[in-house]
């Protein structure tokens, strides 16, 4: 088995998800990834906001700051560009990074500053009680939303690609070892790298909108999931509603912390 | 050796900050503010610096908070509304105790307010402006000569109590072009925070320690810490005990009530003989000098006592001379947000002189009412 226990704060456990939860699937795809990528304890930072995905830090015998309901990539930013040999990984949920921090999460992206955005969607808010996320499908239930959102949803990878991420892909906790695969490229990936997770909750988007146990909405997201490569060959009816899976976006672009510096030996060059 | 140079309050506290050992601003343009932005996007880099412009203010502040736990001293300047939006994040730094300095020009307000003309109204923002008992450290320097020697300031307090430093500034300040000395290196004293000597192993980021302050690790150094908002242990982990919780409110609290007469400065003036103080602050405290002459050039017995840092208020010190002085009169460019604080202090009700009207408070005005309070 993959020795996760070096990597985990065990005093710190037992963990606050409820059963079911899919936080720990994420947690732990991401642990392989950082060691397959072979990057030392010492040398990342973990980052997150507040909710039940931002949790996922204190668990981890990383660098580790949990800050503001939204304020994850701010932060992360900051710490980043102060020291840029660090592995920043931002740990955030839907609301976190698309309604709360929607404004840092797309300048984040557009500046393509070398991180990496491990975003757990479960459609919810799941640490308030279940109320409507911007990534709340139209028509599901939420405690805020009793008679079903009325809103369209987000489609956060499309979101990241269109302000500029240099790498973005999505997967599923159903395909948990895909998902280790895609977080480690996008670890060695130099830029803005966001891995979209879909995560179930059961307890409070699963409850409400009839979707079964844990493992049936695991089951819906093996049935429900087309590889990206799949996807691209079929019409927009024939992939409505399903799940693009896998590396959406890869491309190469300048890297924020890489041109400041150069901009900091040009000046300093000048002036000698 | 000095230097004498013409400079504006902003490129004042710009250049000094940098003195100060300022590598990281994170800032997002507005009037008054903006030149400091603009001199450290230009300085910065030439030693070695980063400047970020970021996309609005609570992300600027959070980027500062990012940058000191990285071990980089770091800034932000800003301006009413921007102030207002960052009060989420200085909440944040005064809970998890990173040294941060926040530069507020202040501009009339509320809202949008007078984005170009002075005001003085952002006092009891920058002591309670986030939520929850909170402690923090506020400056407000009244020539372009002070500004620069309290910029460097607002760094060592923040550095050495492991607060929010907020630095004062007003539009006139801020914009004034005037006469400075800048002191040689050898003359400027920097203090920069206490590092633990704990191995990573012993570490205890909020570690209850004599002196109230923990030592700090910096992260990527080998001391895996955990830096939360939540109320926490000595571990930097979440805590709900309540012997916990109320151990670390009253520690962060505690931190500078204990020593707020090291923090606490002022500068007086011919108060030996006074009959009648000016308690007074920032650019209002030029005028009030100005009429303080005036008045004694008629006779009257008036001081002044100009407060460089506001929060913590010196309670005691004016009670103190509230057993022989008359009357108090408190200029300002608010509608008497510090006057409410002398009366707390003297017990007795001052007398206020205010400007909401985006106009300095004049010498004339402050000296009708000295006229006024001794006849
Ligand atoms: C400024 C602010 N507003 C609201 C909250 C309350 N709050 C905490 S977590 C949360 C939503 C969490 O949802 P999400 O980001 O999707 O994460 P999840 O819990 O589902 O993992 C909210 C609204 C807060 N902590 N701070
Ligand atoms: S509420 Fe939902 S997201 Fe939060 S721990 Fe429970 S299952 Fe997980």
């Amino acid at each position: 088995m993959f020795p996760y226990k070096k990597y985990l704060r065990l005093d710190k456990f037992p963990h606050i998800w409820c059963t079911g939860c899919g936080c720990g699937i994420v947690m732990k795809a991401m642990l392989r990834a950082i060691d397959r990528a072979g990057i030392q304890k010492d040398d990342v930072a973990i980052v997150s906001g507040i909710g039940c995905s931002s949790r996922t830090p204190g668990y981890l015998d990383f660098n580790t700051l949990h800050t503001h309901h939204g304020r994850a990539i701010a932060f992360a930013t900051g710490l980043k560009l102060a020291k840029p040999r660090l592995k920043v990984i931002v740990v955030t949920g839907d609301g976190d990074a698309t309604a709360i921090g929607g404004n840092h999460f797309i300048h984040a992206a557009r500046r393509n500053l070398d991180m990496t955005v491990l975003l757990y969607n479960n459609h919810i808010y799941g640490m308030t009680g279940g109320q409507v996320s911007p990534t709340t499908p139209f028509g599901k239930k939420a405690s805020t939303a009793p008679y079903g959102s009325t809103e369209p949803d987000f489609d956060i990878s499309n979101l990241a690609i269109a302000a500029g991420a240099a790498f973005v892909a999505r997967s599923t906790c159903y395909h948990a070892t895909q998902l280790d695969k895609l977080i480690e490229k996008a670890l060695l990936k130099k830029g803005f790298a966001l891995i979209e997770v879909l995560t179930q909750c059961p307890t409070y988007y699963g409850r409400p909108n009839r979707l079964g146990s844990a493992v049936d909405m695991l089951k819906y997201y093996k049935e429900n999931s087309i590889p990206v490569e799949t996807a691209r060959k079929l019409s927009p009816e024939e992939i409505k509603g399903k799940i693009t899976i896998g590396v959406l976006h890869d491309i190469e672009r300048p890297e924020f912390c890489e041109e400041y510096q150069k901009l900091v030996d040009r000046v300093r060059i000048k002036n000698e | 050796m000095r230097k004498i140079a013409l400079m504006t309050g902003n490129e004042a506290c710009a250049e000094a900050a940098i003195v100060a050992g300022m590598r990281f601003f994170a800032g997002y343009p507005i009037t008054p503010s903006s030149e400091i932005a603009e001199v450290l996007s230009r300085r910065l880099p030439e030693v070695g610096g980063v400047f970020i412009q970021m996309e609005d203010e609570i992300a600027s502040m959070g980027a500062i908070i990012g940058a000191s736990l990285a071990g980089v001293k770091s800034m932000t300047a800003t301006s009413g509304p921007g102030f207002s939006l960052m009060q989420e994040n200085i909440g944040y730094a005064s809970m998890a105790e990173v040294p941060v300095v926040v530069v507020d020009v202040q501009r009339g307000g509320p809202s949008t307010g007078l984005p170009t003309l002075p005001s003085q109204a952002d006092v009891m923002q920058a002591r309670w402006g986030t939520h929850g008992d909170h402690p923090v450290i506020a400056v407000a320097p009244a020539t372009v000569q002070e500004t620069y020697e309290w910029t460097i300031k607002a760094f060592n307090l923040s550095e050495k109590y492991r607060v929010p430093v907020i630095l004062l500034m007003d539009e006139i300040v801020g914009h004034l072009n005037e006469k400075i000395v800048i002191p040689e290196r050898s003359e400027i004293e920097i203090i920069n925070r206490k590092l633990t000597t704990d191995p990573p192993e012993k570490y205890l980021p909020y570690k209850i320690t004599e002196d109230d302050i923990p030592p700090i690790a910096h992260y990527g150094t080998g001391y895996r810490f955990n830096v939360t908002g939540l109320s926490h242990d000595e571990s930097g982990f979440p805590t709900n005990d309540p012997v916990k919780i109320d151990a670390l409110y009253r520690r962060i609290n505690r931190k500078i009530e204990r020593y707020k007469n090291e923090i606490i400065s002022y500068k007086t003036e011919l108060l030996d003989d006074a009959e009648v103080c000016l308690v007074t602050y920032g650019s209002t405290a030029r005028s009030a000098k100005r009429a303080m002459y005036e008045a004694r050039a008629a006779g009257i017995k008036v001081g002044l006592f100009q407060l460089y840092v506001i929060w913590p208020f010196p309670y005691e010190k004016l009670r103190e001379l509230a057993v022989r002085i008359k009357k108090f009169i408190v200029p300002e460019m608010n509608l008497g947000q510090i006057a409410h604080e002398v009366e707390c202090a003297t017990r007795t009700e001052a007398i206020k002189v205010n400007r909401v009207d985006g106009s300095p408070v004049t010498p004339g005005e402050i000296l009708e009412q000295i006229r006024h309070v001794s006849v």
